[in-house]
C-alpha cells in the first residue's frame, strides 16, 4: 500500500481556461461552479414552489374558495410537492454537496468531474420539463407520490401524469448520477490522514445520504418504468381487472419514498452540525455518535416504508411491525437532538443568523420528529392519515427542518463560496419572518387537521370550526413569503457588495477554511495532511491556524494551478450535450399516443444524439496529456 | 492478482493511474461497485414484482402449467422452454469465462509469448470477440424466445404473467445489450491501437459490468425457469 500512496510529482502542462463568460459556465467541470449553478437553480425552484403553495393557501383562505378550479387546484398541490422535494430541497443539498465535500476532504474536485456536469445540466433540464406544463395549465395533478391505479390511463387519461412519470425518470438519472460520483469521492479522494473518524459531520452525513439515494432510486424507477408501461404499452401492472394487486405501487414508491425523506433531511443535520460547533466554540459532543446515529437512521430508513401505508388494512403483524421500526428511528433521531443540545450547553455561543437558523432547526425539528412518532401509532395514525395534521408534521420537518438546516448553511459558508458576508440586518428579517411565518403557516393545521379537515380537497365547507386556522396559515404563508424575499435581496446585494471574508471568518475547525475565500480553481496549494478532526483548533476551541485577510490574499501572488503543477480537468461541452439528448429521447415518449412514428423518431434521435455525446465525451481524456 | 489490476504509482506514461487517491485504487473501479450495488435494487424491485404477481394471472398462458382458453376453447401449452433457456444460459455464463480471459490478456499484454497456447490465452482480440458473440448469441436466443412467445399468444399485454416476465427479462437483455456495446466499443479501440495493460481498468469494469449481468441471470433463471 505505502508504494501506493506517495504521490509522485506534478509535471503538467495543463492549459488554463477562459474563467468567465456564459460559455466558461456551459461547459465547466469545476465542483465550485457546479454547485454555484445548483444553489441559483435550486432557488429559483424553491420560489416557483412557494408561489404554488402561495396560491393552494389563497384558495384555502376562506371556506368554498373560489381563486382556483378543482383541476388547477390539484395540478398545484401535485407541482408544489413534486417541486420542493425534487427540485429544490434535494438539488440545495446537492449545492453543498458539491461544494463542500471535494474542500472538506483535501480534494481538487470530485472524481469525476464531467458527470458532476452532467448531473447538474440533467436536473436543469428535467426541472425544466416537469415545471413548464404548468404554465399551460397541463401540470401532472395526481399528487407527489402518483398513487397507481390513480395515476394510471384509466383514471388519468390526459398527457398531464406523462410529464410526471417521464420528468422523474428524468430526475432520478441526476441524482444516481451524482451518487456514484459522490461515493466515489468520499471514498478514495480523501487527503493523507483523512481518516473516515475524521471526516467533517456534514461529509460523513453527504455520505450516507448518497447510498439512500443509489439504493432508493433504482426501485422508483422502477415503479416508474411499470406505470410508464403501463401508460403507454397496456401492460397490466397497476390493472386491477387483470388481478394487479392495488399496493404494489405504494409498495415500490415508499420503498423510496421514506429513505427519500432522510435524503432530505440528513444534509441539513450535517450542515447544522458544522455551524452549531463553530458558533458554540466547542467540538460537536459525541461525534462518533452522531456518526453512528445518522448511519443508523439511514439503515433503519428503508425499513419503515409502510408506515406511510397502515390505513390500507396490511393487517395486525404488518402494523405492528412497522409501527415498532418506525419508533426505533426515533432513538438515533433523538440523540442527535440531545447531542446538539450537548455541543451548545456552556459554549461562548454567537448568535449569527446562521447559527439562529440552526438552533431553530433544533426546536422546529423536534416539533416535527414528535408529531411523527403520534402516528407511527396505527390506532393515531387511522385519525390522522390524509388530515392536514399530517401536513403540519411534515412541513416542519421539511421547512423547520431540511429548510432551516439549509439556509444555516448558505449564511455559514456564502463567505466561502463568494469571499463576502451575508448581511447579518436583512438576514434576521429573514430568520424571524421565516420562524414567525412558518410557525403561523404550519402550527394551525395541527388542529384544522384533528378536526378532521383532509389533504387534498380544494374546497371546505363553513361552521366546521376550521375558518380560523385556515385564514391563520394563509396569513402565515404571506409573512413565509415576505420572509423569503428578505433573504433573496440579501442573497443578491452580499453577493454583489457584501463585506469582504476573510480566509476563517467565523473561526472554524475544519479544513474548508484553510484556503482563500472564494477558492482558487484548484483548492488546495499542496494536498493538506490532516492530523486531527478539528486540525484549525487546539483542545479548548481556540483558532491555531493563520487567517488571511481578504486585502492579504488580493495582495499576494496568486499561483494558478498550472504554475504550482496541478493538473486540472479541461471544461468540456459534451455533458451538457449529452444530458440534452437524454431529456429529447424521453420526450419524445409524450408522442406515444398521439403520433407512434413521431415518438418512435424522436426517440431514436435522441438515443444516437445522446450516445454520441457520451462516446465523444470518453474518447476525450479528462485531462491534457502530462 | 493485484500487483496487475492496480495502477502503480508513477508507472503509467498516461491515464489516470498517478493521481493520488485514498486506497490506491482507481477511481473507476470503485464507481462501477457503487452502480453494481445500485443495479441490484434495480433488478431487486423487478425480480419481487415477478415473484409476488406468480400465480396472480387471472387468465393464461401460464410459465409452467398448459391453459385452456374458456373462451374460444384453444389449449395453451405451458409457456417456458427450458432446454433451449438452459443452452442460452449456458452460452452467457461460458461468455464471463471469455470475458476472464479477455481480462488477462490485456494485463499480461507485454509478457512474451512463445508457444502456440500462450499465443491463443494472450490474444485479447479473440476473447473479447468470444464474449461479444457469446453476448450476441444469447441476445440472439432471447429474441427466439420472445418471437416464439408471441406467436404462442403471450405478449407483454396479455396477463400479469407476461407484463413481469417480458419486463424483468426485457431488462436483462437491455443490460446484456448495452454490455455487448461496451464490449465492441473496446474491441475497436484493440484494432485501432491495441488495448495495453495501462488500459486494464477500463477493460476491468466493463467485465464486472459484465459478470454482474450474469450473475443477474443465473437468479432470475433459477427463479423465472426452474422454480415451478
Amino acid at each position: 500500500m505505502a508504494t501506493l500512496v506517495a504521490a509522485p510529482p506534478y509535471t503538467s502542462t495543463a492549459t488554463e481556461s477562459a474563467n468567465t463568460g456564459l460559455w466558461s459556465w456551459l461547459t465547466t467541470v469545476d465542483h465550485k461552479r457546479i454547485g454555484v449553478l445548483y444553489l441559483i437553480t435550486a432557488l429559483v425552484f424553491f420560489v416557483i414552489g412557494g408561489l404554488e403553495a402561495f396560491l393552494i393557501r389563497a384558495q384555502l383562505a376562506v371556506p368554498n374558495g373560489q381563486v382556483l378550479s378543482a383541476d388547477m387546484y390539484n395540478q398545484l398541490f401535485t407541482m408544489h410537492g413534486t417541486t420542493m422535494v425534487f427540485l429544490a430541497i434535494m438539488p440545495l443539498s446537492a449545492a453543498f454537496f458539491n461544494f463542500l465535500i471535494p474542500l472538506q476532504i483535501g480534494a481538487r474536485d470530485v472524481a469525476f468531474p464531467r458527470l458532476n456536469a452532467f448531473s447538474y445540466w440533467v436536473y436543469l433540464l428535467g426541472g425544466i420539463f416537469i415545471t413548464v406544463p404548468i404554465f399551460f395549465s397541463v401540470a401532472p395533478d395526481g399528487g407527489w407520490f402518483g398513487y397507481a391505479p390513480l395515476s394510471t390511463k384509466q383514471f388519468s387519461p390526459q398527457i398531464n401524469m406523462d410529464f410526471w412519470v417521464l420528468g422523474l425518470q428524468i430526475l432520478g438519472i441526476s441524482s444516481l448520477a451524482a451518487a456514484f460520483n459522490f461515493i466515489t469521492t468520499i471514498i478514495n479522494m480523501r487527503a493523507p490522514g483523512m481518516h473516515l473518524m475524521r471526516m467533517p459531520i456534514f461529509t460523513w452525513m453527504s455520505f450516507v445520504v448518497q447510498f439512500l439515494v443509489a439504493l432508493a432510486f433504482p426501485v422508483i424507477t422502477i415503479a416508474l418504468v411499470f406505470l410508464q408501461f403501463d401508460r403507454f404499452f397496456g401492460t397490466n401492472f397497476y390493472a386491477i381487472g387483470a388481478g394487479a394487486d392495488p399496493l404494489l405501487w405504494q409498495h415500490l414508491f415508499w420503498v423510496f419514498g421514506h429513505p427519500e425523506v432522510y435524503i432530505l433531511i440528513l444534509p441539513a443535520f450535517g450542515l447544522v452540525s458544522e455551524v452549531l460547533p463553530t458558533f458554540s466554540r466547542k467540538p460537536l459532543f459525541g461525534y462518533p455518535v452522531m456518526v453512528y446515529s445518522g448511519i443508523l437512521i439511514g439503515f433503519l430508513g428503508f425499513g419503515v416504508w409502510a408506515h406511510h401505508m397502515f390505513s390500507v388494512g396490511m393487517g395486525p403483524i404488518a402494523d405492528a411491525v412497522f409501527s415498532l421500526t418506525t419508533m426505533l428511528i426515533a432513538i438515533p433521531t433523538g440523540v442527535k437532538i440531545f447531542n446538539w443540545l450537548a455541543t451548545m450547553w456552556d459554549g461562548q455561543l454567537r448568535f449569527t443568523v446562521a447559527m439562529k437558523f440552526g438552533v431553530a432547526l433544533v426546536g422546529m425539528f423536534t416539533i416535527g420528529g414528535i408529531s411523527g412518532v403520534m402516528h407511527s401509532s396505527p390506532p393515531a395514525d387511522l385519525q390522522q392519515t390524509d388530515t392536514y395534521f399530517i401536513v403540519a408534521h411534515f412541513h416542519y420537518v421539511l421547512f423547520g427542518g431540511s429548510m432551516f438546516g439549509l439556509f444555516a448553511g448558505l449564511y455559514y459558508y456564502f463567505p466561502k463560496i463568494t469571499g463576502r458576508f451575508m448581511s447579518e440586518s436583512l438576514g434576521n428579517w429573514h430568520f424571524w419572518l421565516s420562524l414567525i411565518g412558518m410557525n403561523l403557516t404550519f402550527f394551525p393545521m395541527h388542529f384544522s387537521g384533528l378536526l378532521g379537515m383532509p389533504r387534498r380537497t380544494y374546497q371546505y365547507d363553513a361552521g366546521q370550526g376550521i375558518e380560523v386556522f385556515n385564514m391563520l396559515s394563509t396569513i402565515g404563508t404571506l409573512v413565509l413569503m415576505l420572509g423569503t424575499l428578505f433573504g433573496l435581496i440579501n442573497l443578491w446585494k452580499s453577493w454583489k457588495s457584501g463585506e469582504r471574508a476573510s480566509s476563517n471568518p467565523w473561526g472554524a475547525p475544519t479544513i474548508e477554511w484553510t484556503i482563500p475565500s472564494p477558492p482558487p480553481e484548484h483548492n488546495f496549494d499542496e494536498l493538506p495532511k490532516i492530523t486531527s478532526r478539528y486540525p484549525l483548533w487546539d483542545l479548548k476551541g481556540t483558532v491555531i491556524a493563520k487567517e488571511t485577510t481578504y486585502a492579504e490574499e488580493a495582495g499576494r501572488v496568486q499561483l494558478s494551478a498550472k504554475q504550482l503543477g496541478i493538473p486540472m480537468p479541461n471544461p468540456s461541452i459534451m455533458p451538457l450535450i449529452t444530458a440534452a439528448g437524454v431529456i429529447f429521447m424521453f420526450s419524445g415518449m409524450l408522442f406515444t399516443d398521439s403520433n407512434m412514428k413521431l415518438a418512435v423518431g424522436i426517440m431514436i434521435a435522441g438515443a444516437v444524439w445522446w450516445i454520441a455525446g457520451l462516446y465523444n465525451w470518453l474518447l476525450t481524456p479528462l485531462e491534457d496529456a502530462h | 492478482m493485484t500487483a496487475t489490476t492496480l495502477p502503480a504509482a508513477g508507472d503509467a506514461a498516461h491515464g489516470h493511474g498517478h493521481h493520488y487517491t485514498t486506497l490506491g485504487l482507481d477511481n473507476r473501479k470503485i464507481a462501477i461497485w457503487t452502480f453494481i450495488g445500485s443495479e441490484c435494487m434495480l433488478f431487486a424491485s423487478l425480480i419481487s414484482t415477478y415473484l409476488v404477481y406468480k400465480g396472480r394471472s387471472i387468465k393464461g398462458p401460464f410459465p409452467h402449467e398448459p391453459w385452456t382458453d374458456p373462451v374460444s376453447g384453444k389449449a395453451f401449452p405451458a409457456i417456458l422452454d427450458i432446454p433451449v433457456t438452459s443452452a442460452s444460459t449456458f452460452v452467457l455464463l461460458m461468455s464471463s469465462f471469455a470475458m476472464v480471459l479477455a481480462l488477462a490478456a490485456v494485463q499480461n499484454k507485454n509478457l512474451p509469448k512463445v508457444t502456440l497456447g500462450e499465443k491463443i490465452l494472450g490474444s485479447s482480440k479473440l476473447w473479447l470477440w468470444m464474449t461479444c458473440l457469446m453476448g450476441t448469441a444469447f441476445l440472439g436466443f432471447q429474441a427466439f424466445e420472445f418471437t416464439a412467445f408471441i406467436r404462442e399468444g403471450l405478449s407483454i399485454r396479455t396477463n400479469l404473467f407476461g407484463s413481469s416476465f417480458f419486463t424483468l427479462t426485457g431488462f436483462h437483455g437491455a443490460h446484456v445489450a448495452v454490455g455487448v456495446c461496451w464490449l465492441f466499443s473496446l474491441l475497436a479501440i484493440d484494432y485501432k491501437r491495441g488495448l495495453q495493460p495501462s488500459d486494464a481498468t477500463n477493460v476491468d469494469i466493463a467485465a464486472l459490468y459484465w459478470h454482474f449481468v450474469d450473475v443477474i441471470w443465473i437468479v432470475i433463471f433459477t427463479l423465472v425457469y426452474l422454480i415451478k
